[in-house]
C-alpha cells in the first residue's frame, strides 16, 4: 500500500522542487531585511575610519643642493622642488605616454646671477614667494595644464608669474628682510615684512584691472607700529584681512583691512604649562583654512587653536581647543589644509600626526620619515603628501575622507568658528564655498522626540480609551461596524493629513486658539454632563436610549460642543488677549510662535497614530478570557471595577506593546512632519514652535547630498538610526505579544 | 453625586468620548476632502460687489467667494477703516478675482460691512484659459479675423481653436517626439560603434543617411505645426474687467467660456461632470497648478502595477513557506520578527536604502555595463519608474504575506490531509487545492499592498518621482515601456502643489481636488480588501461545518 502511494519520478522532483524553491523564496524576506541592515551600515562605515596614509613611491633628486619647497599637481602626477640654488625642478611620479617614472620633466633656474634662495614662503595652493640672498622678492607659481593630443592626458607643467617677471617692491626702502609673508587674490596682494632694520612693513598691491591677466598694478606701503625688536614668523591670512606677527611667546594681530592705518586689533599670548624643568615656548603656527583661526604649537608638544569670538567685551581671540601631539617634543612645523580643518605636525624626531579641529579628531600618528625635512607639501586635493627629505622626494597617498565626522561630533556640542559657544547645530549647507558643515545628529532628533511626544500625547488617551470602550462595552454589533471605521484612518495616506495639517489646520489653530485651549475643557465637561443627564433620566427612558448608545449620542454633543469653542474663541480672544492672542503670546509672553508648530503636528500626527494604537490595543483587551471578567463580576465587582483591576491588568502587555509601536510609527512618519512644521532644527520644547524630524531631514536633503561625501553618509547613519530605533520597538513589542498570546492560551 | 462617581459610570462615558472623537474625525476628514475637493468642480456663483477700498474709493470687485471668516475687530483696528467699534468681530470673505494680467493678486479679502451692494448679473462670465487663469468680466464682442462681430459664433470658434490644439499637441508629442527620439537612438548606436571601435565608414553613412532623413521629416511637420499654428491665433474675444479695462483674449488660450450664473441646477450638473472628466484626462497646466492629473494618474498605476507583479509572487512564495512548509524552529522564529520589523521600518528608510542600493550601486552598474554610450549622463543610474516599484515592493512585502498567511491558516487541515491521503505530493496539494482556496487572501493581500503604494510618497521622492515629466513612461517608441524614465505621482502631486508652487492659495483647491480622488482610490481599495475577506471568512465557517 505504501509503496502503490509514493509518487514516482517527475511528479516527485516537481514536489522537491517547488519545496526548494519556496523555502528560497521565504528565507529572502530575511535576506531582504539584514541586506537592507548591511548596506545602511556599508554606507555609514566609511565616516568612522581615521585616516591611513601610504607610501607611493620616492626618487632621488638630481641636484645636490638642499631644497626649500615642494608641490604637487591635483592629480599627484607630477611634484616639483625648489632648492637653494634657485632652481626648480619637476618629477614625472607616474609613467605616462610621454615620461617614464621620476623623469625630470621640467628644470629651470628662477634666479641670475650668484643669489641664492634664503626662503620660499607658500600661500593658497600654488603662489609661491622667492627671497632670495641679495634680498630681491619674486613670485612664482607652478601650473599644470591637461594635454589630451596624443590620446590620453598628459599633464604639463609650467611657470607663471602672476605678479610680473621682475622683482617686487616690497620696501620703499629697499630694505633685507628677515621675515616675509602674503596673501594674494586677483585684485590684490599684501606683503608684511620684517627687515634687518627692525621695521615691521605692509605693501599692498592692488591690481589696476586683474592679476589673472595683467600684473600691472599700484603700490601702497605703510610702516606699522611694532612694540619689539625682534620676529621669530609672520603670517598673512589668505584673505588678507590679518597678520600674526609672533616674537617669542607673543602673537601680535593686526588688521590689515584699512590702506592708511594698520591697527593692532589683539594680543595673543597663549598660556603655556611650565614644566619644573624647563620652560615652554611657542614654537610653530599655522592658518587654519578658512582664514579665521590660527593654530599655535609649543613646546610642550600642544597644538592650540585660536579664533575671535564675541564677548561682552567685544570680539576677542579665545583658546578654543587644544591636541596633544606629542609627550615629549616640540610642536615643530604644523601645515594645514587648503580647504578643510585639517592639519598635520611634525616633531623634531620626525614624528607626525594628522589631526582635525573642528571634531577634535586624532587622525593619524606615525614616523614617515627618520630625520629633518626640508620641505612639504599636502596635495591640492589632500589626497597625498610630498616630503622632501636630504636629497629624497617621497610622496604618499592619503585617504581621509571625512575627517571632520567623529561620534562627539555628531553628538556633542561643538564650538565652530564664529560662534559663541560649542553648540548642537544642524547646517549641512548654505550658498558660500568655504562653509563648514555642521552635522550634530542632537537637534534632529531631539525634534523626532519632540515631535513623536506631541502626537503621542493627543493620540494615547483617545486611541486607548476607544479601544477600551470598543473591546468591553459595546454591542457586537456596533462594534463589527466601528472597529473597521476607526481602522480606515490607517489606510489614509500621510501626505493628505500632511496636507491638512499644514494648509487648513495651521491656519485654524493659529486663529482660533483660544477654542483649541477651550476645547481642552469643553469636550470631557460636554461628556460628563452628557452623562450625568443621562443618568438623571427616569429608568423608562434609560431603557428607550441604553447606555450602549454613548458613543451615538456622544457625537451631536461632541460636535456642539466644538462648534461652541469656535465660535466664543474671537470674543474670548477680545476679552483677555486684547483681540489677537498671536500678538499676545509673541510680544507679552515673550515666545516665539510659528504657524506650523508643534501643536498643529501632534494633532495630525496623533491622528495617523490613533489607529495603530486603537486597534493593538482592541485585539488585547477583547481577547482577556470571559471567564476573568464573568468571575469578577460574579464576586459582585461593578462593570469598571472588573475593567479596571481584571481586564487592563491582565491586557496591559498587550496596550504596551500597541503604544510601542504607535510610538514607532509615529517617529519614522515623514510626510506629515515634513509638511506641518517649518522643518527648522532648533533645541525647544516650546509647543508653539517646529522642529525638523530625521525622517523629515533626509527627506528634505537627501536629493542634494553628493553621493559619498560626509552629508550623504550621515544622512545614511540618520537612517540608519531610524531603521535600529524601530527594530527595537517592533521586535519587543513582537516579542512581549507573543508572550501575551501565550499567556491567555494557558488561562 | 458620589455614588454615579462610585459606579464607574463617567469614566465608561468618557471612554465612549474616545470612540465618538475617533469616528467625528475619521469621518469628518473624509467629508471635508470630498466636499472640498468636489466643489472645486462645481461651477461656483459669480458676484459683483460694490465696496471702497483703503482709500476710500469706490471699487468694483468681481469674483468667487472663495472662503469666510469671523474675527476680532480690534485685529484690523490699526487700519482706520470706520469700522464700528462696538462690534466685537466682522466677518470678511475672500473672493477669488482671476485676471492675474491686470492685477499682483488673484485673491482678496472684503470686509462685508464695506460691501455696499452685491449683485450676481447674469451676463458676468468666467472664461477658463491656457495661460494667466480664470478670467472674470462681460464679454463686449468677438473679432473674427480682425472684424469686430456679435457673440453668436462664440462656442463655435472655442471649438475650432480646440481641434488646432488638439491637432499641434499630436504634432508636438507624438510625432515630433518620436522624430527626436529615433535621432537620438542613431546618436547613442554611432557612440557606442565609437566606444566599441566598430565604426565602419558603411555604418557612419547609414546613420548619417538616417538622422538626415529624419531631420528632413521633422523639416515638414514643422511646417505643419507654423500652419496651425497660425490658424489658431486669427480670432480674439474682446473681454470687460472688472476695473472697465477692456482686453482683448486670443482665442488661441481660452478653452472654456461659461456664463456661470446663466446656468440652471442642470447646466452645473453637466459643467461639473465635464469639468471631473477633464481633470481626469488633462495634462497639468501653469506650473501644475491648473488643469488635470492625467500623467500623475498614468504615474502612479503603472509604477502600482510594477510593485504587484514583483510583490505578489515573492509574498505568496514566503507565506506558503512560512505556513506550509517552516518547522518550529530559530529560523522561523527569525522570519517573522523580519517580516514584523519590515512592516514597521520607516518609509523613508526604504527610500534610503532603494536610493543608495537600487539606483546608485546595482543601477550605476548596469549603466557601465550596458549603457556606456550614454554616460556620464546616467540611464538606470538615476531615480525612476523601475526602482521606485521596486523599493515600495519590498516595502509592501509584509502586507501580502501576513494577509495570504491569515488566508492560509483558516484553510481546514482536512482538506490538506485528504488531498494527501488520495496521493497527491504536497506540491500538488498546493497547487490544485491550497492555493484556488486562498486566492481570495491573496488577492487580499494584494489589494491592501496596492492601497499602501499608492498612497506612499516619502520613498519615491527619492527613487523616482518628479513633479513634472516630459514624457510617460509608456509611449509609442519602441521597447515602448520605458523604466529608466522618472514619472509622475498623485502624492507626490499634492505635496507639491501644495507646499513647493509659487501659488498655493490658487493651487488648493485642486489639491484638495487630487487629495479627494488619492481618498477615493484608497478607501476604496481598502473596503474592497476587506469586503474579500469578510466574505472568505462566512466561506470558511461554512467550510467547518
Amino acid at each position: 500500500m505504501a509503496i502503490a502511494l509514493k509518487s514516482t519520478g517527475p511528479r516527485q522532483l516537481k514536489n522537491t522542487l517547488a519545496k526548494w524553491l519556496i523555502t528560497l523564496g521565504g528565507i529572502s524576506v530575511l535576506f531582504t531585511l539584514v541586506l537592507i541592515f548591511l548596506y545602511l551600515l556599508y554606507v555609514i562605515q566609511p565616516i568612522f575610519e581615521s585616516a591611513k596614509i601610504e607610501p607611493a613611491g620616492q626618487f632621488e633628486i638630481s641636484t645636490v643642493a638642499p631644497t626649500l619647497a615642494t608641490g604637487v599637481d591635483e592629480l599627484k602626477e607630477i611634484a616639483f622642488q625648489i632648492n637653494q640654488e634657485g632652481q626648480i625642478n619637476f618629477y614625472q611620479l607616474v609613467k605616462s605616454p610621454a615620461h617614464e617614472k621620476g623623469t625630470l620633466v621640467l628644470s629651470e633656474n628662477l634666479l641670475s646671477g650668484d643669489a641664492t634662495l634664503v626662503d620660499v614662503i607658500t600661500s593658497g595652493v600654488e603662489n609661491k614667494l622667492l627671497l632670495d640672498s641679495e634680498g630681491n622678492v619674486q613670485l612664482i607659481a607652478a601650473k599644470f595644464f591637461s594635454n589630451f593630443d596624443s590620446g590620453s592626458r598628459e599633464i604639463i607643467p609650467s611657470i607663471a608669474y602672476p605678479l610680473g617677471e621682475g622683482f617686487i617692491d616690497v620696501d620703499e626702502h629697499g630694505g633685507v628682510f628677515s621675515k616675509l609673508s602674503f596673501g594674494m587674490d586677483e585684485e590684490k596682494a599684501v606683503f608684511v615684512a620684517f627687515t634687518q632694520d627692525k621695521r615691521l612693513i605692509k605693501t599692498s598691491l592692488i591690481a589696476e584691472d586683474d592679476f589673472t591677466y595683467d600684473s600691472a598694478h599700484e603700490a601702497n606701503y605703510q610702516e606699522i607700529d611694532f612694540p619689539v625688536d625682534h620676529v621669530n614668523e609672520i603670517l598673512v591670512t589668505l584673505d588678507m584681512a590679518l597678520a600674526f606677527v609672533r616674537s617669542d611667546d607673543q602673537i601680535f594681530v593686526y588688521d590689515l583691512t584699512d590702506e592708511d592705518t594698520v591697527e593692532l586689533k589683539a594680543t595673543i599670548i597663549p598660556s603655556l604649562e611650565q614644566s619644573s624643568t624647563k620652560p615652554h615656548h611657542v614654537t610653530s603656527m599655522a592658518l587654519l583654512s578658512g582664514s579665521s583661526s590660527i593654530l599655535i604649537g609649543s613646546s610642550a608638544g600642544k597644538v592650540t587653536q585660536w579664533f575671535e569670538v564675541a564677548t561682552d567685551n567685544g570680539r576677542q581671540f579665545k583658546n578654543i581647543r587644544s591636541f596633544d601631539v606629542s609627550e615629549t617634543e616640540a610642536v615643530a612645523q604644523i601645515y594645514t589644509e587648503q580647504f578643510r580643518k585639517s592639519f598635520y605636525t611634525l616633531t623634531p624626531s620626525g614624528e607626525m600626526g594628522v589631526f582635525y579641529t573642528t571634531s577634535e579628531a586624532d587622525l593619524w600618528r606615525g614616523q614617515l620619515i627618520t630625520g629633518k625635512t626640508s620641505a612639504f607639501a599636502i596635495s591640492p586635493r589632500a589626497d597625498g603628501l610630498v616630503i622632501v627629505e636630504g636629497n629624497l622626494l617621497k610622496v604618499f597617498n592619503v585617504e581621509n575622507e571625512h575627517p571632520e565626522v567623529t561620534w562627539s561630533a555628531l553628538w556633542e556640542e561643538v564650538w565652530y568658528e564664529g560662534y559663541p559657544e560649542a553648540k548642537f547645530i544642524w547646517q549641512s549647507t548654505s550658498g558660500s564655498d568655504d562653509f563648514e558643515g555642521k552635522f550634530s545628529l542632537v537637534p534632529i532628533s531631539f525634534g523626532t522626540m519632540k515631535a513623536a511626544m506631541y502626537a503621542m500625547m493627543f493620540a494615547v488617551p483617545i486611541a486607548l480609551s476607544a479601544a477600551i470602550y470598543t473591546a468591553y462595552f459595546m454591542t457586537p454589533g456596533m462594534r463589527r461596524k466601528v472597529k473597521p471605521t476607526i481602522e480606515l484612518m490607517e489606510a489614509l495616506p500621510t501626505v493628505i493629513l500632511g496636507f491638512l495639517a499644514g494648509l487648513w489646520l495651521a491656519p485654524i489653530i493659529e486663529n482660533y486658539l483660544p477654542a483649541i485651549a477651550m476645547l481642552l475643557v469643553l469636550l470631557p465637561l460636554s461628556v460628563l454632563l452628557t452623562a450625568f443627564a443621562w443618568h438623571q433620566l427616569p429608568n423608562k427612558m434609560k431603557s428607550r436610549i441604553p447606555e450602549t448608545w454613548a458613543p451615538i449620542i456622544l457625537v451631536p454633543v461632541l460636535l456642539i460642543a466644538g462648534g461652541s469653542a469656535f465660535f466664543l474663541s474671537p470674543f474670548f480672544e477680545t476679552l483677555f488677549f486684547g483681540g489677537d492672542v498671536r500678538q499676545f503670546i509673541t510680544n507679552d509672553l515673550d515666545i516665539d510662535f510659528d504657524q506650523r508648530n508643534s501643536l498643529v503636528v501632534g494633532l495630525a500626527m496623533g491622528f495617523a497614530v490613533i489607529p495603530t494604537i486603537f486597534s493593538m490595543a482592541e485585539d488585547a483587551i477583547f481577547s482577556v478570557p470571559k471567564h476573568l471578567t464573568s468571575g469578577s463580576l460574579a464576586l459582585g465587582a461593578t462593570q469598571w471595577q472588573t475593567l479596571v483591576k481584571v481586564v487592563l491588568l491582565t491586557a496591559s502587555p498587550g496596550i504596551f506593546s500597541a503604544v510601542m509601536m504607535g510610538l514607532g510609527r509615529a517617529v519614522g512618519e515623514t510626510m506629515i512632519v515634513l509638511m506641518a512644521t517649518g522643518n527648522t532644527p532648533i533645541l525647544d520644547w516650546s509647543i508653539f514652535q517646529g522642529m525638523r524630524t530625521l525622517a523629515a531631514n533626509i527627506a528634505v536633503e537627501m536629493p542634494e547630498s553628493e553621493v559619498g561625501s560626509s552629508h550623504y553618509r550621515i544622512l545614511f547613519l540618520a537612517a540608519f538610526v531610524l531603521f535600529v530605533f524601530t527594530f527595537i520597538f517592533n521586535t519587543f513589542a513582537e516579542l512581549i505579544r507573543q508572550r501575551l498570546r501565550e499567556k491567555y492560551s494557558s488561562l | 453625586m458620589n455614588s454615579w462617581f462610585k459606579s464607574g459610570s463617567p469614566w465608561v462615558w468618557l471612554s465612549a468620548g474616545g470612540v465618538s472623537i475617533s469616528l467625528i474625525s475619521v469621518l469628518g476628514l473624509l467629508w471635508l476632502i470630498a466636499s472640498r475637493g468636489l466643489s472645486y468642480f462645481w461651477p461656483a456663483d459669480i458676484y459683483q460687489f460694490e465696496t471702497v477700498n483703503e482709500k476710500g474709493q469706490a471699487v468694483t470687485v468681481i469674483g468667487e467667494i472663495y472662503d469666510r471668516e469671523t474675527l476680532p475687530t480690534k485685529q484690523l483696528s490699526h487700519l482706520n477703516l470706520g469700522l464700528d467699534p462696538n462690534k466685537e468681530t466682522i466677518e470678511r470673505i475672500l473672493v477669488k478675482t482671476g485676471n492675474r494680467e491686470l492685477v499682483n493678486l488673484d485673491f482678496r479679502w472684503l470686509l462685508l460691512p464695506l460691501i455696499n451692494k452685491t449683485s450676481k448679473p447674469e451676463e458676468l462670465v468666467v472664461v477658463e484659459r491656457r495661460t494667466n487663469g480664470n478670467f472674470y468680466g462681460y464679454v463686449d464682442g468677438i473679432i473674427l479675423d480682425g472684424q469686430l462681430e456679435g457673440l453668436e459664433k462664440m462656442a463655435e470658434l472655442v471649438e475650432r481653436v480646440d481641434v488646432f490644439q488638439d491637432e499641434m499637441a499630436e504634432l508636438q508629442k507624438v510625432d515630433i517626439g518620436a522624430i527626436n527620439y529615433q535621432i537620438e537612438r542613431l546618436r547613442l548606436k554611432k557612440r557606442k560603434h565609437i566606444l566599441d571601435e566598430t565604426l565602419t565608414v558603411e555604418r557612419e553613412k547609414e546613420i548619417d543617411h538616417q538622422v538626415a532623413s529624419y531631420n528632413a521629416d521633422y523639416q515638414i511637420l514643422e511646417t505643419q505645426l507654423m500652419a496651425i499654428r497660425d490658424k489658431v491665433s486669427r480670432d480674439q474675444l474682446v473681454v470687460r474687467a472688472m476695473g472697465g479695462e477692456i482686453i482683448e483674449i486670443n482665442f488661441e488660450d481660452i478653452l472654456k467660456i461659461t456664463y456661470n450664473n446663466k446656468l440652471s441646477v442642470f447646466g452645473r450638473a453637466s459643467v461639473f461632470i465635464q469639468q471631473i472628466g477633464s481633470f481626469l484626462v488633462d495634462d497639468p497646466r501653469e506650473a501644475n497648478t491648473e488643469g488635470g492629473v492625467f500623467p500623475a494618474i498614468f504615474g502612479t498605476v503603472l509604477m502600482v502595477l510594477l510593485m504587484t507583479v514583483i510583490v505578489s509572487p515573492l509574498g505568496v512564495v514566503a507565506a506558503i513557506y512560512l505556513h506550509e512548509y517552516a518547522g518550529k524552529n530559530v529560523l522561523t522564529k527569525l522570519l517573522r520578527i523580519a517580516v514584523i520589523n519590515l512592516a514597521g521600518v520607516p518609509s523613508i528608510v526604504y527610500g534610503v536604502f532603494g536610493l543608495g542600493f537600487f539606483v546608485y550601486m546595482v543601477g550605476g552598474s548596469l549603466d557601465q555595463l550596458f549603457y556606456a554610450e550614454t554616460l556620464p549622463s546616467p540611464t538606470f543610474g538615476t531615480p525612476g519608474v523601475m526602482w521606485s516599484a521596486l523599493t515600495l515592493a519590498i516595502l509592501t512585502l509584509p502586507v501580502v504575506i501576513v494577509s495570504t498567511e491569515e488566508g492560509l491558516s483558516r484553510i481546514p487541515s482536512e482538506m490538506r490531509h485528504g488531498s494527501l491521503a488520495l496521493g497527491a505530493t504536497k506540491a500538488e496539494t498546493l497547487w490544485r487545492i491550497i492555493l484556488p482556496i486562498a486566492s481570495p487572501a491573496i488577492m487580499t493581500g494584494i489589494i491592501l499592498a496596492i492601497a499602501r503604494a499608492a498612497g506612499e510618497v516619502a520613498p519615491l521622492m527619492l527613487v523616482g518621482v518628479v513633479k513634472m515629466a516630459p514624457n510617460l513612461p509608456l509611449d509609442g517608441n519602441f521597447p515602448f515601456l520605458h523604466l529608466d524614465r522618472k514619472f509622475m505621482h498623485l502624492g507626490f502631486h499634492i505635496y507639491d502643489v501644495g507646499f513647493q508652487s509659487p501659488n498655493v492659495e490658487a493651487a488648493r483647491p485642486l489639491v484638495f481636488a487630487t487629495a479627494f480622488l488619492l481618498v477615493t482610490i484608497i478607501v476604496s481599495l481598502n473596503m474592497t480588501a476587506v469586503t474579500i475577506r469578510n466574505r472568505l471568512r462566512e466561506k470558511y465557517r461554512m467550510l467547518e461545518h
